[in-house]
């Protein structure tokens, strides 16, 4: 684990995920930069940063960005993620808006968003497999893994209804032993 | 500017603020579970845009990098012009923000807890699920045919087993997908 980052640091790498993620796959260039890259957070802390995130409300990337500027620098600290997550998109996407309300179509970028989109995908696939490898090591693991899968991806069920359901399993499941 | 013009937009102003305010708090699993609730007030109570480009404003605001809830901005711009879009901004993220943080105050004062660290482990495998689902929620969405499912498949292989910088990656695969192989 290295040093705090500054907020400048902070502002740069949300930026640099932000700017990454043309395409999609948002939460897996988060995990690239934060735990890979940078390695400011181990994966399971991660892991649960990122659901956290999803059950607050919220856009779950800026809620992201609050959780680890907060844990490094405070106030500031969510302040300089969440602008450095935001800053140049919002350009992007006010350039593009005053584009489209100009001239009625969408700019001619669908062919570079399809490959695009699917390359996210596949960064989203291989972030299953490299944190699954650590934490999907048993049985129970494995049942709580594709259970979920199931329930919101193929079922579409709600992710509040499926986590209800499943996450006091998985707390006690996970309950550290007695020694 | 006259009088009564600059009332407006001080109405339409107010009305930008307490709709994204809101809907900030109200959106509890991410932004998109708040999508219907926008489209409601936005194109059929306020009328701020048509239907049409509302389905346009979300398919921008899906391909533009950064997080996807920033269709908050286009729709705030064409509501209350720049002001618009940088206010309806900030309310979309500032509600739910200051949740994040506070909850987030309490769990790192929670480090040494059992709790915490059963919650960290147990989320683990639930995460992975969920992030599966999300993948494969996109891949659905995107209407993939065949050559992209080959390509996510090729570009898979490539992450899970190379160090190559993953930019490069999509790059290409944006690259090809502008060609027209996909």
């Amino acid at each position: 684990m290295s040093d705090k980052p500054s907020l400048a640091s902070l502002a740069l790498t949300f930026n640099h995920i932000a700017l990454a993620s043309f395409g999609g796959g948002l939460s897996a260039w988060s995990r690239e930069v934060i735990v890979v890259e940078k390695r400011w957070m181990e994966d399971e802390e991660f892991l649960s940063a990122v659901t956290m995130s999803r059950i607050l409300p919220g856009a779950n990337q800026v809620n992201l960005a609050v959780f680890v500027g907060v844990k490094f620098r405070g106030v500031p600290g969510a302040v300089a993620a969440v602008f450095g997550l935001t800053f140049i998109p919002v350009l992007i996407v006010l350039a593009l808006a005053y584009f489209y309300f100009q001239f009625h179509h969408i700019p001619a970028v669908k062919g570079i968003l399809k490959g695009a989109a699917a390359a996210a995908v596949a960064l989203t696939l291989s972030m299953v497999f490299k944190t699954g490898k650590k934490c999907l090591t048993g049985l129970i693991p494995v049942s709580l893994f594709a259970t979920i899968f199931l329930m919101n991806g193929i079922a579409r069920w709600p992710l509040l209804a499926c986590l209800a359901l499943l996450a006091p399993l998985a707390v006690a499941w996970a309950w550290p032993k007695k020694p | 500017m006259g009088v009564a013009q600059k009332t407006m937009n001080l109405t339409r102003l107010t009305q930008i603020l307490l709709l994204f305010s809101s809907l900030s708090i109200l959106s509890i699993g991410g932004g998109n579970t708040v999508l219907p609730e926008m489209h409601r007030k936005a194109v059929n109570g306020y009328g701020w845009l048509s239907d049409k480009q509302f389905a346009d404003v979300f398919a921008i605001s899906q391909a533009a990098p950064g997080p996807s809830i920033l269709i908050v901005t286009i729709i705030g711009y064409k509501a209350g012009g720049f002001p618009g879009a940088i206010l309806a901004t900030i309310a979309m993220m500032l509600p739910a923000g200051i949740l994040v943080y506070l909850v987030s105050r309490v769990w790192e004062r929670a480090k040494d807890l059992p709790l915490r660290k059963a919650i960290e482990r147990g989320l683990a495998p639930l995460t992975v699920g969920l992030i599966l689902a999300s993948g494969w929620v996109m891949s659905k969405a995107a209407d993939h045919g065949w050559q992209a499912y080959l390509l996510t498949g090729v570009c898979t292989a490539i992450f899970s087993t190379t160090k190559i910088n993953p930019l490069f990656i999509v790059a290409a695969a944006g690259l090809i997908g502008w060609l027209g192989w996909v």
